[in-house]
């Protein structure tokens, strides 16, 4: 018998069988019933086949590209560890930028591949459905990558070994958890605007980019190739989250007021998210590549800039909150960092001051700022360090009801003023950092009265470890604190005068002298 | 009148009502133009607790800072929230009208942090 070989399939033809027609239109029960999610935001789609494909890739090349970059990501990571690379990054302190960023962003991706894994089941249409299936694998990988960076350091400094316990208790873990579940309780169409849109333009392109290329030119190529690595999906994220909102505006125009005030509210929470990552690339970085002000500039304003007015055709305009967020980028990065510098009993990783030339290259990023309202309490608290008296400020931090920052931002067009907002519901004050957190608050209370604000929780009595009464006339909450979020010891304080200082100092003799 | 819009009925309770705290309630406590301790603080107290408690636990936090000991008591101003009040040292919480999670505001004019920065 003759055997007749069938043409090839083109890459159309390709994609069209092994995305759209995996898809069928149920009999035995309404789409309505198998779809319950996808109407009750109120979003109206009226044609899922219109739904635009950016990238076109079907299952099978995507696990062609990913296993590659599995391959080049996994042989470096070897070859930094067996030569020793945490010893080539510029100094110790480095390796608390990582302590933060490794111990707080797996479990994010971690919540960005169940939530996606959720529109990969409750996206009516075929298209997107795979699109973000494709994307929770992505994520989960990142997820596993990062986890795997962690090992690496976690065998030589002190602190990395508790992120998954902590994710859920620790004070100033609760923003990016809080973040993650408010979108994933979200519909669908909020969970793509929130995740997919909002989180990957804001903070991604900003923690990816600036950050990881500022881990590179302090020596850590381990940390670089994990971060670019993720980056290469990140810009197939941000196009899927694109084309989910244009998708939306094109279907009805009856979309925009819901879509415009998701964007409202994403691109805040993604600004307060990011306050953090400000201050890993302004005081943490021993060699800074830019400023998180200049980053700001490139990354949202001229980018973000450029995206609103692609959408303003769509009759999307500018975030409410975009001129509050320029002003801030002057601030936040030096608001956050003294916030962290005065708990050094409460963090896994240390915080220290800057030295003096490092101080002239914030005066010099920061010419507006700096010297007017940051240098001179940077230097007090330095001169109070040497005197022996660290700054430790040991009290219980209040936050915002919404983006569960600790309140410490200023009043718009005053640093000199903290920023209080308040408002009262059912018979219950509420407190808020910004105008912004109010409006979100006020939308969906009955989502933000459950908000787990750590401070308050211990004072409840719900954060004792094992073995605690509680109802001990004794009792008192938050005395074992350190043991609840099973915080290392010699993690915690100053860097300077830390085992990881004194380890790296001696390692590094080591692989340099005889 | 909320806009939340949910594929079922929908009822939690605050995670921080009054009840939740044992006959405690929360008291916030921030010093103006202090923002060295970026934030205020948090403590829960009985309503039966008399004010001076809480300048004691002031004390305990903010005087690490130059300008605790340049107050001048008298010139003190003190705002429960929004409102300007007089607390009375020796009366309770309760009495000085403090409910839970009321926001002591405490403002000592002339100073403004270390070199003036609001810090």
């Amino acid at each position: 018998m003759d055997m007749k070989a069938s043409k090839k399939l083109g890459l159309k033809e390709r994609y069209t069988l092994m995305t759209r027609d995996l898809a069928w239109d149920t009999t035995y029960q309404p789409m309505d019933k198998v779809f319950p999610q996808t109407a009750y935001e109120g979003i109206k789609i009226h044609d899922w086949d219109k739904w635009e494909d950016p990238f076109r890739l079907t299952m099978d090349a995507y696990w062609k590209y990913q296993s590659e970059k599995e391959r080049k990501l996994y042989a470096i990571l070897d070859g930094f560890n067996q030569n020793n690379g945490h010893l080539s990054v510029t100094d110790a302190r480095y390796i608390n930028v990582l302590k933060l960023f490794l111990g707080s962003t797996p479990p994010l991706e971690l919540m960005a591949a169940r939530g996606f894994s959720m529109m990969g089941r409750h996206m009516q249409g075929a298209g997107p459905r795979v699109a973000c299936q494709m994307q929770a694998v992505d994520e989960y990988r990142h997820f596993q990558t990062q986890i795997h960076s962690i090992s690496n350091y976690n065998k030589y400094y002190n602190g990395m070994d508790e992120f998954a316990h902590q994710q859920s208790r620790m004070w100033y873990l609760s923003d990016g958890k809080s973040f993650f579940d408010d979108a994933i309780t979200a519909g669908p169409f909020e969970f793509m605007v929130a995740i997919g849109f909002a989180f990957e333009y804001v903070l991604t392109n900003i923690l990816f980019v600036p950050f990881i290329s500022g881990a590179a030119y302090n020596g850590d190529m381990a940390a670089m190739t994990v971060g670019f690595s993720a980056q290469s999906d990140e810009a197939r994220h941000m196009t899927l989250g694109l084309e989910c909102i244009k998708f939306m505006l094109e279907q009805d125009p009856d979309n925009l007021p819901i879509v415009q005030r998701w964007i409202d509210k994403w691109t805040w929470r993604g600004t307060r998210k990011l306050a953090s990552v400000g201050m890993m690339m302004d005081y943490m970085l021993p060699k800074r590549i830019m400023s998180f002000k200049e980053a700001w500039e490139m990354y949202v304003e001229e980018n973000g800039g450029a995206l609103f007015k692609d959408l303003a055709r769509y009759g999307i305009t500018i975030p409410k909150c975009f001129s509050q967020t320029i002003e801030e980028k002057e601030h936040v990065s030096h608001q956050s960092w003294i916030g962290f510098y005065m708990k050094p009993q409460a963090t896994p990783f240390h915080t220290w001051i800057p030295t003096p030339d490092e101080m002239d290259w914030l005066s010099e990023k920061y010419p507006n700022t700096f010297d007017q309202y940051y240098r001179p309490v940077l230097e007090f608290f330095d001169a109070q360090e040497k005197a022996g008296k660290r700054f430790n400020n040991q009290t219980a931090p209040m936050n915002c009801q919404v983006c569960v920052s600790t309140i410490k931002f200023n009043e718009p067009g005053d640093p000199m003023e903290m920023c209080f907002r308040e408002t009262t519901y059912q018979g219950e004050k509420f407190h808020f950092c910004s105008d912004h957190c109010q409006e979100i608050f006020e939308h969906e209370p009955e989502k933000y009265i459950q908000t787990f604000i750590s401070s308050h929780q211990v004072l409840q009595g719900n954060c004792e470890p094992e073995g605690v009464d509680v109802n001990a006339p004794d009792f008192q909450p938050g005395k074992q604190i350190l043991d609840y979020w099973k915080l290392d010891k010699r993690a915690l304080g100053d860097f300077n005068g830390s085992e990881d200082q004194k380890n790296f100092a001696a390692w590094r003799e080591q692989a340099t002298k005889n | 009148m909320t806009m939340l819009k949910t594929l079922a009925p929908y009822e939690f309770k605050s995670r921080d009502a009054l009840e939740n705290y044992k006959g405690r309630q929360l008291v916030y406590i921030n010093w103006e133009r202090h923002r060295m301790f970026s934030r205020p603080f948090v403590v829960a107290l009985t309503p039966d607790t008399p004010f001076s408690t809480i300048i004691a636990q002031m004390a305990e936090c903010f005087s690490y800072h130059p300008d605790w000991a340049q107050i001048d008591w008298d010139k003190a101003l003190w705002q429960n929230g929004k409102n300007s009040f007089t607390p009375d040292r020796n009366k309770s919480l309760a009495e000085n009208g403090i409910g839970h999670k009321d926001l002591i505001r405490f403002r000592t004019p002339g100073l403004d942090g270390i070199a003036g920065t609001g810090y």
